[in-house]
């Protein structure tokens, strides 16, 4: 069992949620956060006075999945959420232990 | 008694009154959103707070029969005296009572545009008491020696139409000594204060320019063609004001903005406010015009200073209401009010130099009675909230409430 974690633009999520959607994943969570990478921030301007903002809005997807589909997952986050612009974002995989249904205790894979 | 006149005093009165909430909105949009409530809530709460003061004693001072020029006597305390029967000069064609509360409802906004200067920061209860001694020491003095029946001011022939002087120098240089006694904010330099909901602060910008046709068009005191002038100039002000903000920031920093267009539009406003009943509307593009450009000089000018007055009253009104009173000395036509003067484009030189005197001790007077009251009560309550409160923000650690819960 592997997390899969993308930090992406927040326009391609709908893009994103379609693609895993094809691939059977059933289930996946979303959070609206900011950093800063490569892309560095922006400027902001009110009455004149100039602001840098260093942390870009971003959306971070998690989705945990049975090893078999995370190569596909991949795949298709990094299909779906590609401008080809700088800010694109990035994947990362991490093991799990274990997943428990609060419902009914199912754990594992029949837990996902 | 018109019954007209006093239909549209009546709702005049509803629409200047409209401003203040509006002004809420207009500056709640500004601060961060930990602050929204706060700054929100100095606006909103003087409605209740001056309109009291008003009747109490404020409307007295301000238009109570004469004491040397200088004050109104303390004789219609309480509204005594003050009825349904006109009163010779204040609007001789409505009731009493009707001129009352529609210079009631400039009594209650003049403060409320002060609040800008010390957002996010200010205590709640220094700030209420604030706000009474200002107008009781500061207002009810100016409006009586522009407005009131003997004060030296108008005696000298000085032309303030809505209350150039009055509402909008009086407010902004107030703004001034106010963010100089209080302080910076926190992380003054370092940290980007960023309007929190910019839409919130342009619905109320086109409250305040509503609002603003009974503000000047109102105070025709009757519903006649120098209140149609009185409208149609102001329009035309705000309109024109708008644009060039808009083009200059468009210059200076590349894109055009909303919040510059809705700043501008305010600063248009403003500055026709003095001469909306004595001006033409060919002066109303020069007078808008003009404005857009000074008030973003204007607001400029705080970054050079480092002076932290967070929504730029000293920029919009100071700036603003200062060349309106200087433009009324310049373009004010009898054409336009045979009961006015003619400025200096029509060959009276002496009505500038009438405004220019008119305009130099409204900026003393403000000013140092706004340092005399900010230090009196520093030392009775202390004008800050603790730093620890300014982080928190003033929503939580003034009201123990929060703008937005998600």
């Amino acid at each position: 069992m592997k997390k899969v974690e993308a930090i992406i633009k927040p326009f391609k999520l709908d893009d994103v949620k379609e693609g895993l959607s094809v691939l059977g994943v059933k289930g996946l969570t979303v959070t609206e956060v900011k950093g800063f990478g490569r892309q560095r921030g922006h400027r902001e301007v009110y009455r004149g006075a100039e602001y840098q903002v260093d942390f870009v809005s971003k959306i971070k997807i998690e989705v945990i999945l049975e090893d078999e589909l995370v190569s596909d997952a991949v795949r298709v986050i990094q299909e779906k959420a590609k401008t080809g612009q700088i800010g694109d974002g990035k994947i990362f995989i991490l093991p799990v232990e274990n997943a428990i249904r609060i419902r009914t205790g199912e754990t594992g894979k029949d837990a996902i | 008694m018109n019954t007209g006149d006093t239909a549209f005093v009546l709702v005049s009165s509803a629409l200047v009154m409209l401003m203040t909430p509006g002004l809420a909105l207009f500056y709640g949009g500004m601060v961060r959103e930990k602050n929204v409530l706060g700054t929100i809530m100095q606006s909103y709460i003087i409605l209740a707070l001056i309109t009291c003061e008003w009747v109490l004693w404020g409307y007295s001072l301000s238009f109570g029969p004469d004491l040397g020029g200088l004050i109104g006597g303390l004789d219609w305390f309480g509204l005594r005296g003050v009825g349904l029967e006109p009163h010779g000069t204040y609007g001789p064609t409505v009731p009493h009572l009707a001129f009352m509360i529609f210079q009631c409802m400039f009594a209650v906004i003049t403060p409320a545009l002060i609040t800008g200067a010390f957002a996010e920061r200010m205590r709640f209860s220094s700030f209420l008491l604030f706000t009474l001694l200002w107008a009781t020491f500061v207002y009810n003095p100016l409006a009586h020696w522009v407005w009131g029946s003997g004060g030296w001011m108008s005696k000298m022939g000085a032309l303030d139409f809505a209350g150039g002087t009055v509402v909008h120098i009086s407010s902004g240089v107030s703004a001034l000594a106010a963010a100089l006694v209080v302080g910076k904010r926190l992380g003054y330099g370092s940290t980007a204060y960023i309007p929190h909901n910019l839409p919130m602060t342009i619905t109320g910008a086109a409250l305040l320019w509503f609002g603003w046709f009974g503000f000047n068009a109102g105070s025709a005191l009757a519903a006649n063609g120098l209140a149609a002038n009185a409208f149609v100039v102001t329009h035309i002000a705000s309109a024109v004001a708008a644009l060039s903000w808009l083009i200059v920031e468009w210059v200076h920093r590349g894109k055009p903005t909303t919040l510059g267009a809705a700043s501008g539009a305010v600063a248009g406003l403003v500055a026709i406010t003095p001469g909306s009943g004595f001006v033409g509307p060919v002066s109303a593009i020069v007078i808008g015009g003009l404005a857009g450009v000074i008030c973003y000089g204007g607001v400029m000018l705080k970054g050079k200073l480092r002076y932290d007055d967070s929504l730029d009253v000293v920029g919009i009104h100071g700036f603003g209401g200062t060349w309106g009173a200087l433009a009324t000395g310049l373009f004010a036509s009898k054409a336009v009010n045979t009961a006015g003067s003619d400025g200096l484009f029509f060959g009276n030189p002496g009505q500038l130099g009438v405004q220019f005197v008119s305009v130099l001790a409204t900026i003393v007077f403000a000013f140092v009675m706004t340092l005399i009251i900010l230090r009196i009560v520093h030392w009775i309550a202390g004008v800050r909230v603790t730093d620890e409160d300014e982080e928190k923000g003033m929503d939580i650690s003034m009201h123990d409430e929060k703008g937005y819960s998600y």
